[in-house]
């Protein structure tokens, strides 16, 4: 379980790539890359407030690319800083289905080291593919 | 193969890639810049810009202005004019999520000698007036209602409330309210992300800065004069931000929109799903059009209040009010936009869709919508540097035709941020700038040892490249003095 941002892909803007043992722990790295992307210590963010949300997307990759939004649009609309407590993951009628558990707190400038702020997930050369030992997903999110 | 063995040399600034290079190109993908600088391009660019020259209704040429580096979709400083009479799409990849971010300048009539012994008072306030970094609020509290007000009214919506001045909006492309935009476009999301977010900077390359016009970097007094730059060593301030979290969201959910419909209903097949779009003439385009709008008028507003911000830092720390001290604009252009335009093409008029990701218009004398006070000279064009180097305020030339009429943004990054942040270290940034004379605060270390002046090609390389070539011409070369990093 890890994540790794990339020197050589993207300039202006912010590559990684996450690795998890199975489709879950995947979205959670890289939920934890997209909010390491704007705070540095990520261990500073208290479990303070809880949210919870459910997406849906007929293709896989889209789903997370939903996901790592979904925690974009909370930073803007109520300043919260999330990371993923609990994913689930199901196949219903030819659809992906996303429940997740989110916990943190509003940003705090004086406990939360900022890096620079996410405007979006890109589609650009977004990647989410099945490896031998799980899954592993490159992103480049637009700063 | 090197990809300078498949250019075609058309000049010394203008470089070619044939339509054979790549399955699917419509024209070929031309790309602006010195052989130093085309060399120094990422291949990235290579492949995104012939991406580009795939999509359909493409006109002329795929365009890559000198200042090209990596994007996502289109390059950064990619321009791509589609004939929306002939099927031309729209595409949110080749304006960016921050749409209609830009570039705003205003003059004082203070000196340099004037404004440094209180350079700090005077960076500081701003960096508590201007919010920046991740999640910023503004002061302007707004309902929901109020701001779908704003972001179809853009900044003569801040006038009438007071920020700014009525004489500030014809200095603003489209008066500062593109006409058409349509708040039942756009999301609920978008409306939670951006109501909070007017009057703030943002983060990234985003800034603030206090410049200084000296002497000896007046390329052409006389247009320097036409803009308000009239004595030596005068003070200047200009800034960089866009839409916010407001227009990241309108182009994520349209980016979605478009995904679902482009193959299924419109047949189009593209390289790159960043690239998803629709015809410009389908209700998903026209959806998206009045709905990018809305974005680009949230961007002119966020811009105004900056503005208002400034002007009442600098009359609290000189005590004189904004109007005695000169406080005027010069102009506020864009560099990612997509604008319904009429060109000349190949000697017909066309009515062209012209993207700009990451490149600014740059109107010729005489053109419409060019400002009265402009109208001889050319519409003016801010390209901001890194914040250790400089910036320019250049001015658009008939010969700018070639590129539809656009130049460069800026500087340019040749470093990716992730590899910044391992060669500076902020804290020492900081000193080493104060002691050449910057003064900048920034809400993040890392944030600004990304922004360091080595992570970007040489401006005065892509400005003088503008000018060979033809697309610009250099009025004013401005130094840094103080800064406010987001």
């Amino acid at each position: 379980m890890s994540y790794e941002f990339l020197e050589d892909i993207a300039i202006a803007d912010i590559a990684f790539r996450a690795w998890g043992k199975d489709l879950q722990e995947l979205f959670k790295v890289a939920g934890d890359a997209t909010i390491n992307t704007m705070i540095d210590n990520l261990n500073s963010i208290e479990p303070k407030q809880t949210r919870t949300f459910s997406l849906e997307n007929d293709a896989l990759d889209l789903l997370l690319f939903n996901f790592l939004q979904e925690l974009i649009y909370y930073k803007d609309s109520e300043q919260l800083l999330l990371r993923a407590q609990q994913v689930q993951i199901k196949l219903k009628n030819a659809l992906y289905q996303l429940s997740a558990v989110t916990q943190g707190e509003n940003l705090d400038p004086n406990r939360h080291h900022q890096r620079v702020d996410v405007k979006a997930v890109t589609l650009h050369r977004f990647q989410l593919e099945k490896v031998e030992n799980g899954w592993t997903a490159m992103v480049i999110l637009d700063i | 193969m090197a990809i300078i063995e498949v250019l075609k040399k058309i000049s010394d600034t203008v470089w070619e890639i044939p339509v054979s290079y790549k399955e699917g190109m419509r024209v070929p993908a031309r790309i602006y810049g010195t052989e130093k600088l085309i060399r120094e391009m990422d291949d990235a660019v290579y492949d995104q810009i012939t991406n580009v020259a795939t999509l359909p209704g493409i006109t002329k040429y795929a365009l890559c202005m000198p200042d090209g580096h990596f994007g996502y979709g289109f390059p950064i400083g990619g321009v791509a004019a589609m004939d929306v009479e002939s099927g031309g799409v729209i595409s949110p990849g080749g304006i960016g999520f921050d749409i209609n971010c830009g570039m705003r300048l205003m003059v004082t009539n203070l000196t340099y000698k004037e404004v440094k012994p209180y350079i700090k008072k005077v960076v500081d306030k701003l960096y508590q007036r201007v919010p920046a970094g991740v999640g910023s609020r503004g002061f302007v509290k707004l309902s929901r209602n109020d701001f779908r007000q704003v972001v179809e009214q853009g900044a003569r919506w801040c006038v009438r409330n007071g920020y700014g001045w009525e004489e500030d909006l014809p200095f603003i492309e489209e008066n500062g309210c593109i006409e058409g935009a349509d708040a039942s476009k756009i999301s609920e999301k978008a409306i939670d992300r951006g109501f909070n977010q007017i009057g703030t900077l943002g983060s990234g390359n985003h800034y603030l800065e206090i410049q200084v016009a000296k002497q000896e970097n007046i390329f052409d007094p006389e247009l320097a004069r036409s803009m308000g730059i009239t004595m030596p060593d005068q003070v200047v301030v200009m800034f960089h931000c866009g839409s916010r979290g407001f227009g990241h969201q309108v182009a994520t959910d349209y980016l979605q929109t478009f995904l679902k419909v482009m193959e299924s209903k419109y047949g189009i097949k593209i390289l790159d799903r960043e690239l998803a779009c629709a015809p410009f003439n389908s209700p998903e385009g026209q959806a998206y059009f009045a709905a990018m709008k809305c974005g680009i008028n949230m961007s002119f507003a966020n811009r105004q209040v900056i503005l208002h911000r400034i002007r009442e830092v600098f009359s609290e720390v000189f005590g004189r009010t904004a109007e005695d001290l000169g406080m005027h604009m010069v102009y506020d252009v864009a560099h990612n936009t997509a604008k319904l335009e009429r060109h000349m093409i190949d000697g017909k008029e066309r009515s062209l869709l012209v993207h700009r990701k990451g490149a600014t218009r740059a109107f010729a004398p005489g053109m419409a919508d060019v400002p009265e006070r402009y109208k001889a000279i050319g519409q003016p064009i801010i390209i901001g540097g890194s914040m250790e180097t400089g910036s320019y305020l250049l001015v658009g030339v008939p010969t700018g035709a070639q590129t539809f009429f656009s130049t460069a943004h800026g500087s340019g990054r040749t470093m990716s941020r992730t590899k910044a942040r391992k060669t500076w270290q902020g804290e020492k940034l900081q000193k080493d700038m104060e002691a050449k004379g910057i003064y900048v605060r920034s809400t993040s270390w890392q944030g600004l040892a990304e922004e360091a002046g080595g992570a970007y090609k040489d401006v005065d390389e892509v400005i003088e490249a503008a000018e060979l070539a033809g697309i610009s011409k250099r009025v004013v070369r401005l130094t840094p003095i103080g800064n406010i990093k987001g």
